[in-house]
């Protein structure tokens, strides 16, 4: 027992689909249902799990890619950052290749930037060890999922009396911008697939105002195939049996209701609710975290005083709509055309979790699979 | 991934032979043996083996038809 291949078998698969079917068999409005976590979206694509649904089912990808949503004014910091010599940047591999207004860290570094691709936020803790007369600063980008881990980092400098490592904080909080994509009414929401490791850290609760608020049905789903196909029929049966909305979690195995307490009061101790910026969403009232005061000395953005270029976004880049579900990747001109994995005119093709990538490596498929009629 | 040393907030997981060190601070509970949920070097959370057994259960025991 590993508890990955038993969430993978192909009978169960049927059987659920199956239940999907009998459920929405006397429902013939369409259900059209929003996942905002990256790694559904990949898995959804990957696993063609699409095949099992009712031809009424609809799946929508959101603002559910860190790299994706973060705006070009945040990198273009962090390059202006990356030009000065007494800095090392050091970022989750996805951010390096991302263009920012007029270049990305990825130049920066063919032209001499020390840039780092890191996999943890403590491998920046060893590069400011190790380069004592030098300012690392980390790309701070991710949902509740990653803030808590940066956190537990910044506390571990204080505690170690490291004073060259600084974050630069772009962090951000799922349900608000979920509220805001609600509240503008541009796409048809019927349910939410609620991202499984955001809600590891922040549990049912902050999911309720979906709920009271809005009237959407709200399940906490996880990343195999079987979770999804449980999840879709939990949501399912929401919609077709006109159930009162609820928040369920189905990824009862690792999300608990109260959430990861420890995480959590690790997060709220470095870090304050603020309003932020998105790419697509623009400002969305307190979904961003920002490094409290107490903590200020670890904030690249008070600490390294640098020139920031004014922001220029693409004319043709249809990120932003794409992120809000307002339009299906080969619906973007430049898709596929002049915007490929391997020249990336947005971030949705550049990060293995951005819609964009998912629909130029699984596209052909996607639009075969198509959900089947039912009967 | 299965944890299978424990050195102060710090430990070693493993899976299909690959073995990594993970930070356990954001846990208030851990043991050897318990499967742990991985993200960026932190361990985010115990997998609870009960609620592993009943989903699973729950599939197996459902209807065919």
């Amino acid at each position: 027992m590993r508890y990955i291949s038993e969430f993978r078998d192909k009978e169960i698969s049927q059987k659920l689909s199956k239940r999907i079917f009998q459920v929405v068999q006397n429902y013939d409005d369409e259900i059209g249902l929003m996942e905002v976590c990256g790694t559904h979206t990949n898995t959804i694509f990957r696993s063609g799990i699409m095949s099992l649904l009712p031809y009424n089912i609809s799946h929508l990808s959101g603002p559910g890619c860190p790299v994706c949503v973060t705006p070009n004014h945040y990198l273009d910091q962090a390059i202006s950052y990356s030009r000065l010599p007494d800095v090392i940047i050091a970022s989750f591999g996805d951010m390096i290749r991302v263009p920012g207004s007029t270049s990305s860290l990825e130049k920066e570094k063919g032209r001499g930037g020390d840039i780092r691709v890191v996999y943890s936020p403590l491998e920046s803790v060893e590069f400011a060890k190790k380069n004592p007369g030098k300012k690392v600063v980390f790309l701070g980008v991710g949902f509740e999922t990653t803030a808590p881990l940066v956190a537990s980092t910044i506390i571990t400098c204080r505690e170690e009396g490291l004073s060259n490592l600084f974050v630069l904080s772009g962090h951000k909080l799922i349900p608000p911008a979920m509220m805001a994509l609600l509240e503008s009414k541009e796409v048809k929401i019927d349910g939410f697939i609620c991202p499984g490791h955001v809600s590891t850290i922040i549990g049912k609760k902050p999911y309720q105002p979906l709920v009271d608020n809005f009237g959407i049905p709200s399940v906490i789903i996880g990343f195999e195939p079987l979770d999804l196909l449980e999840g879709f029929w939990m949501l399912a049966r929401q919609i077709a049996n006109r159930e009162k909305p609820k928040v369920e979690i189905q990824y009862k195995r690792v999300v608990r209701e109260e959430g990861n307490r420890r995480a959590l009061t690790l997060m709220n101790e470095v870090f304050e609710v603020g309003d932020s910026e998105w790419r697509g969403l623009g400002i969305v009232p307190d979904s961003g975290l920002f490094i409290r005061d107490k903590y200020s000395d670890f904030d690249a953005d008070k600490n390294i005083d640098v020139e920031v270029e004014p922001t220029r976004e693409h004319p043709g880049c249809s990120c932003g709509e794409v992120l809000r579900g307002v339009k299906k990747p080969p619906e973007c001109k430049l898709f596929k055309k002049v915007c490929t994995p391997e020249n990336p005119i947005g971030p949705c093709m550049v990060s293995s979790e951005g819609t964009c990538a998912a629909y130029y490596k699984y596209g052909e498929m996607i639009m075969n699979l198509r959900g089947r009629r039912v009967n | 991934m299965k944890l299978i040393q424990i050195k102060g907030d710090k430990g070693i997981v493993e899976l299909s032979g690959v073995k990594k060190e993970v930070s356990l601070k954001l846990l208030e509970e851990f043991k050897i043996d318990d499967y742990l949920i991985i993200h960026a070097g932190f361990a985010i959370e115990r997998l609870n083996e009960e609620e592993a057994m009943k989903t699973l259960k729950i599939w197996q025991e459902m209807d065919r038809s």
